[in-house]
């Protein structure tokens, strides 16, 4: 669905999830400033063959809540797709919400890459546990928000994490929330080379090495049920996890990490196991 | 005799004759957006706005229209959700006051920018610090660079005929269009007013974005693009003057963008907009009365702004403000950028009250070159 | 009502041949490679075909399908 030849950077994770929205039918998509927005193509070129329409920060759901209205009304077939960034979630998170909570029928897929990376990797909140950025030099202190979590507590009809490191998986589930009516969420792990400061060609290598050590959790919601998916469901275990020190430390973003920090991510990491296996009764 | 009635009115409504009501100036738009058969409404409330939507949510209800009604948690997405609706085709509908402009202030040039017809209501009202809920017209000027028509009402008749205009016009020239009714006096002052349905042309607009199409809409501009489309907009608004007094005729001939009152022979002018403007004429026929050769000209749209006419003033001027920007009125501002020389006076902010009796005052201090104030406090 | 400021259109190469930002080139091995389809799967650019042909107008460079290959069948030439 997106051209080769547009402006992403080399081993851009953004460009390979948009490249998955072949398994969308009838794709509009609604796209907030970001990474995403540049990617799709600078005027008066668009790098998508489906149609776009930008719109500002923090507007994204409620518009592809409008598009979806209109057509409805029109009877227009569309799956309209909110793709935002981390950032956007931000800073439109009422509007999330309330497109949530009004089960809007639409798809919100938020391409994560742990930071505001389009105006120069400053903290997200979705930033991981003290990662440095722009505006974090010494590693951030907050927390990590959970959005997918969130999303579940809106009793949306669909949550899903994936990662670009598990291309099929996250085809899959594309193709599946393109099959179901009402609020589908996907939340989309995209390690970022530039960003996260490892060479291009480790994309996909430190995207697998978030889900092999725990860092990036791969389940699904829906009929009101939790499940661990795919690959995701294997490290769901502790046992059979890489140890977190191989993920942090193939990232330039933790080269200031001391054991006794990656120590405390690990605890972190834990307690969040620990919700999403109460949340999956497993 | 209820039942009767409504059939009654059902009976004209088809004829095209006119239905007395008493109705404030929000149930006229209100009765307006009906008639106009929006697709896609979405709102936020505000104080004085909310019985606007409130109303449209009740038609919606009852099924005497047939419309969505999108509830959102901010003004900025209520603007959102018309904005995606209208790119998608749809026509569309939102109403807002004073912190809810404000909040949504982003979407209105986004709405703007992407030439989508749409109308919003804004009930005229002051903007914080300290809070106030009150009448004055600070949060409507601001929407003056935004690229949107702005228009004034001055009683509920013309909020209605207002409001049925604004679509036709919106949508014939790819603006968005504002429909400012001053909070209280008008928003919750009932008038009678004269409901009648006019031929409303079904939704038209330069484009529509739809799953078969593979284009882009608003795409990161480089070189000059941003400013050729700021440039078209500008343009498109100035010229949609004569798309606003081409269709005046036919939503209650008003004027087009100035109605002019008692100024064919005076010395002295009056530049006001909105509702004031009904006790400016009062105070102007009394001092007229009283032998002062006066007369008001009423700014019924501050954009496209009616430069010529003020501009054909020709003889002394005094500017009544609701906003200010500096120890500046807004509109005194928009009045001496035509080249005349104007007194201005700001009066009202905030809903403090500003009688007949106080217009003469002011209006009289002015012709006998006595006015010293600029605010009148 | 000229809407070309607003309105953008579908083009192969929106930001030109993006081929000029490659520093390394891969080079498929066609001996050691059996078709698995995964340097498809995970171009960013999609810039290899099903049938395993690179677009060296558009292949930036990146590396990822080198890493990807099981057969070891790519390698990454400096340009």
């Amino acid at each position: 669905m997106i051209l080769p030849g547009n402006t992403s950077c080399q081993g851009c994770p953004i460009s390979l999830a948009m490249r998955c929205l072949d398994e969308i039918e009838n794709p509009v998509l609604v796209i907030p400033a970001g990474c995403s927005t540049v990617v799709a193509g600078l005027h008066p070129n668009s790098a998508m063959k489906i149609p776009v329409i930008h719109v500002p920060f923090a507007s994204t759901n409620a518009v592809a809540c409008g598009v979806k209205e209109a057509y409805k009304r029109a009877g227009v077939k569309a799956n309209v797709i909110a793709w935002i960034g981390d950032g956007a979630a931000d800073i439109g998170f009422a509007t999330l919400s309330a497109s949530a909570t009004r089960k809007d029928d639409i798809i919100t897929v938020v391409v994560d890459n742990e930071a505001y990376m389009n105006t120069g990797t400053q903290a997200s909140l979705s930033t991981f546990w003290k990662a440095k950025t722009s505006t974090s030099p010494a590693g951030k202190a907050d927390e990590r928000r959970d959005l997918a979590l969130i999303m579940i507590a809106h009793k949306a009809d669909y949550v899903a994490t994936a990662t670009v490191g598990y291309i099929e998986d996250l085809r899959r589930k594309f193709r599946k929330a393109s099959q179901i009516e009402g609020f589908r969420f996907i939340q989309i792990h995209c390690p970022c080379p530039p960003g996260w400061r490892f060479p291009s060609e480790k994309t996909i290598e430190i995207a697998r090495k978030a889900v092999m050590s725990g860092a990036w959790a791969l389940f699904e919601f829906y009929d009101r049920k939790l499940r661990f998916s795919g690959i995701g469901k294997k490290f769901a275990e502790k046992d059979n996890r890489i140890s977190l020190a191989e993920y942090l430390k193939a990232q330039g973003r933790f080269e200031h990490l001391r054991d006794e920090d990656i120590l405390a991510i690990e605890k972190a990491i834990d307690e969040e196991w620990e919700i999403l296996k109460r949340f999956s009764g497993e | 005799m209820w039942n009767l009635q409504g059939n009654v009115q059902a009976e004209s409504h088809r004829n095209g004759s006119r239905v007395r009501k008493l109705l404030t100036s929000n149930e006229a738009v209100a009765e307006a957006v009906k008639i106009a058969k929006p697709d896609v409404i979405s709102a936020y409330p505000i104080t004085p706005q909310s019985p606007i939507v409130e109303s449209l949510a009740k038609m919606i209800a009852k099924g005497e229209l047939d419309a969505s009604f999108v509830r959102v948690e901010s003004e900025h997405s209520a603007m959102a959700v018309i904005h995606g609706a209208a790119t998608a085709g749809a026509r569309v509908f939102t109403a807002t006051s004073s912190h809810g402009l404000a909040y949504m202030f982003e979407m209105c040039w986004w709405i703007a920018g992407s030439r989508l017809p749409a109308v919003m209501a804004v009930a005229t009202r002051s903007i914080g610090a300290p809070w106030n809920i009150h009448g004055d017209h600070t949060d409507i000027v601001q929407l003056r660079d935004a690229g949107w028509i702005i228009g004034m009402a001055e009683n509920a008749q013309e909020a209605f005929d207002m409001t049925l205009q604004a679509f036709c016009v919106s949508e014939e020239v790819n603006i968005p269009f504002a429909v400012g009714l001053d909070a209280f006096t008008m928003s919750h002052t009932a008038e009678v007013v004269e409901i009648w349905e006019p031929e409303i042309p079904p939704r038209r607009q330069a484009y529509k974005v739809l799953p078969s199409d593979n284009f882009a809409v608003n795409a990161v501009t480089m070189g000059k693009a941003r400013m050729k489309a700021r440039y078209d907009l500008a343009v498109d608004l100035e010229n949609s003057a004569k798309v606003i007094e081409k269709t005046d005729k036919d939503f209650g001939n008003h004027g087009g963008l100035v109605e002019n009152y008692r100024l064919d022979d005076a010395d002295f002018a009056v530049v006001m907009m909105g509702g004031w403007c009904g006790d400016a004429k009062d105070a102007i026929d009394m001092l007229r009365q009283e032998g002062f050769k006066i007369g008001l000209l009423r700014i019924r749209f501050l954009r496209p702004f009616p430069k010529k006419a003020v501009k054909e003033l020709g003889c002394e001027v005094l500017v009544v403000d609701k906003a200010n920007s500096d120890l500046r009125g807004v509109l005194g501002i928009e009045v001496s950028s035509c080249g005349v020389e104007a007194k201005n006076v700001v009066a009202g902010i905030g809903g403090v009250d500003v009688g007949v009796e106080d217009l003469c005052r002011i209006f009289k201090d002015f012709m006998n070159g006595k006015l010293e104030m600029e605010w009148y406090l | 009502m000229d809407l070309e400021p607003i309105i953008s259109r579908m083009k192969l190469g929106a930001a030109g041949e993006t081929g000029t930002w490659r520093n390394y080139r891969p080079v498929i091995n066609k001996e050691l490679c059996n078709k698995c389809k995964t340097c498809f799967s995970y171009c960013p650019e999609g810039v290899i075909s099903e049938e395993i042909e690179i677009d060296y107008r558009f292949c930036k460079g990146c590396g990822i399908c080198k890493e990807m290959c099981r057969q070891k069948a790519i390698e990454m030439v400096q340009e």
